[in-house]
């Protein structure tokens, strides 16, 4: 079976001034893929994202997303940013959140209009969160939230999903129920997913790719301590799965 | 109050009143979203330099004081994007030299200043009709400006981070909204003066964010409210021959703080009953 390529990294390197954020990035991620990328804080990940978003310009190397340089394609990539305190009072309801996802559509000065209502509904009916479109955001638990978030980067209905540590402030239940979500979603496209939880990510993902500055990635879900340590630069407790999740700690 | 309305600069006052608070209510509404008070509070001060500029050239101050509001707001914009220079540095720095560059010219103006009191704390009385014009005009532009970019003005104010990854042109967008704020510093100057133009900028938002979490439903909220401490100040300066300016932010003031406090309890309230 041959999969359509979404993805392409050629010998990536940024530099943020002196310092080297990604080098030797390479990386492909095929249709209906759900890649996690997991990596020490300041291990680049968001930098990678950034990249494939076409907001970072590579100091070297080759970016293609469907084929094409990524702020070509923007309208078809969705974005979920990392979760950032926002004010809990902020006016704004779900529904007007969901709807900001439309504007890669439609573009500066135009109003929304009917069909980006459609979109909005079903996005939130996607993510379950039609019954609570009225409420502020603010008001609503961070799993709740994260679900929002989801629904507006899937609501002008993106090819290639991207979320930067989605989990970062949600409680374990809802966690599991974000991944399921995740899941779900997994059938219709193809989803990267960045996180410093090592854990949570590798029982839902398809792929696990390790980055720290540099990428290591076998293409498979297979991860071996020698990765995890050269990622971590230290020891690391490597999860196994077996039809019940258990530890298995390395030796020191 | 009505046989004071008989009188023009009763009438002007109103108007100009009325004007203020169209642009503060609007605007304000980013400023407290956005937390952006100080930013304004710099723009405001920085702006006493073009009335010095004004008296010095013996030109009308207004006009000199829009020229270095919009240059400060930009300023602050353009140097905290562009360099390392912390934000309340720039604020810093921009609200002091502002200040020292209006002292030293109206030093240097021969003769007295005439009503430099009403460009620092406001007299709404003296407001000339040249000036509500302008105060008209601007008006119309913030009305236009916010009309045309709400869409993106709530995604900024939201997430700015998301606004750049989704392909908004964020900075541009931001000086933009700065240059507002200018443009409404200048026209609160004459209502409340450069000193008291934050007030004018935060309490009718602050006041309006307890009621909605619409952000239209918030901005007509704090037009109405920003018209109402005006109106009811300049009634309360005029029965009690008070300075209008403070009389109208002393008022304000009073109300938002007693409303902080009613929706506590009435928060309060809620909460017990959810209880039992």
């Amino acid at each position: 079976m041959s999969a359509l390529e979404i993805v392409r990294l050629k010998d990536i390197r940024v530099n943020y001034g002196e310092i080297t954020a990604l080098e030797n990035v390479n990386l492909s991620v095929f249709q209906h893929d759900f890649l996690g990328i997991i990596g020490p804080n300041g291990g680049g990940k968001s930098t990678l994202l950034k990249v494939l978003l076409g907001l970072v310009k590579p100091n070297s190397g080759f970016v293609s997303v469907f084929g094409k340089p990524p702020e070509q394609v923007r309208g078809q990539i969705g974005y979920v940013s990392q979760r950032l305190a926002f004010d809990r009072d902020f006016p704004a309801s779900v529904w007007d959140v969901v709807i900001m996802g439309c504007y890669g559509r439609i573009g500066l000065f135009r109003r929304y209009n009917y069909e980006d209502r459609v979109a909005t509904e079903k996005a939130l009916e996607q993510v379950g969160m039609l019954e609570q479109q009225g409420q502020q955001i603010g008001r609503l638990s961070g799993g709740q939230q994260q679900r929002v978030f989801v629904a507006r980067a899937l609501v002008a209905q993106p090819k290639l999903l991207l979320l930067d540590e989605p989990t970062a402030s949600i409680d374990p239940t809802m966690q599991t129920e974000f991944y399921e979500l995740l899941g779900e979603l997994k059938k219709s496209l193809t989803i990267v997913l960045v996180s410093h939880d090592i854990g949570a990510v590798s029982i839902y993902v398809d792929n696990i790719a390790c980055l720290n500055r540099e990428l290591y990635y076998h293409g498979s879900k297979e991860i071996t301590p020698e990765i995890l340590e050269a990622t971590y630069k230290c020891p690391v407790q490597l999860i196994a799965h077996g039809t019940v999740p258990h530890r298995v700690l390395k030796e020191h | 109050m009505l046989e004071a309305l008989q009188y023009e600069f009763m009438r002007n006052a109103l108007l100009a009143g009325l004007l203020a608070a169209v642009a503060c209510g609007i605007v304000g509404v980013y400023v407290v979203v956005k937390k952006i008070v100080f930013i304004s509070g710099g723009i405001a001060h920085a702006s006493f330099g073009g009335i010095g500029l004004g008296y010095f050239l013996g030109i009308n101050p207004i006009t000199g004081a829009l020229f270095f509001a919009l240059a400060s707001g930009l300023a602050i914009g353009g140097v905290t994007r562009k360099t390392r220079l912390p934000e309340d540095t720039a604020i810093g720095i921009l609200w002091a030299m502002g200040m020292a560059l209006g002292v030293i010219f109206i030093a240097l103006t021969p003769g007295y200043a005439p009503d430099l009191m009403s460009y620092l704390f406001g007299n709404i009385l003296t407001v000339p009709f040249s000036d509500i014009l302008l105060m008209l005009v601007l008006d119309v532009v913030i009305i236009g400006i916010v009309v045309a970019l709400y869409k993106e003005y709530l995604i900024l104010s939201f997430d700015e981070e998301y606004g750049t990854a989704i392909g908004m042109p964020v900075e541009k967008l931001y000086l933009l909204m700065l240059a507002m704020i200018s443009l409404t510093v200048v026209v609160l100057i004459r209502v409340v003066g450069m000193i008291l133009v934050i007030a004018l900028l935060t309490f009718p938002a602050a006041m309006a964010r307890q009621f909605t979490y619409n952000m239209k439903k918030m901005m007509l909220l704090s037009v109405l409210f920003g018209f109402l401490f005006t109106f009811a100040g300049l009634w309360l300066s005029y029965v009690l021959r008070l300075p209008s300016g403070a009389t109208i932010i002393l008022l304000g003031g009073t109300t938002l703080t007693m409303s902080f406090g009613v929706s506590r309890l009435l928060l309060r309230n809620r909460a017990r009953s959810h209880i039992s």
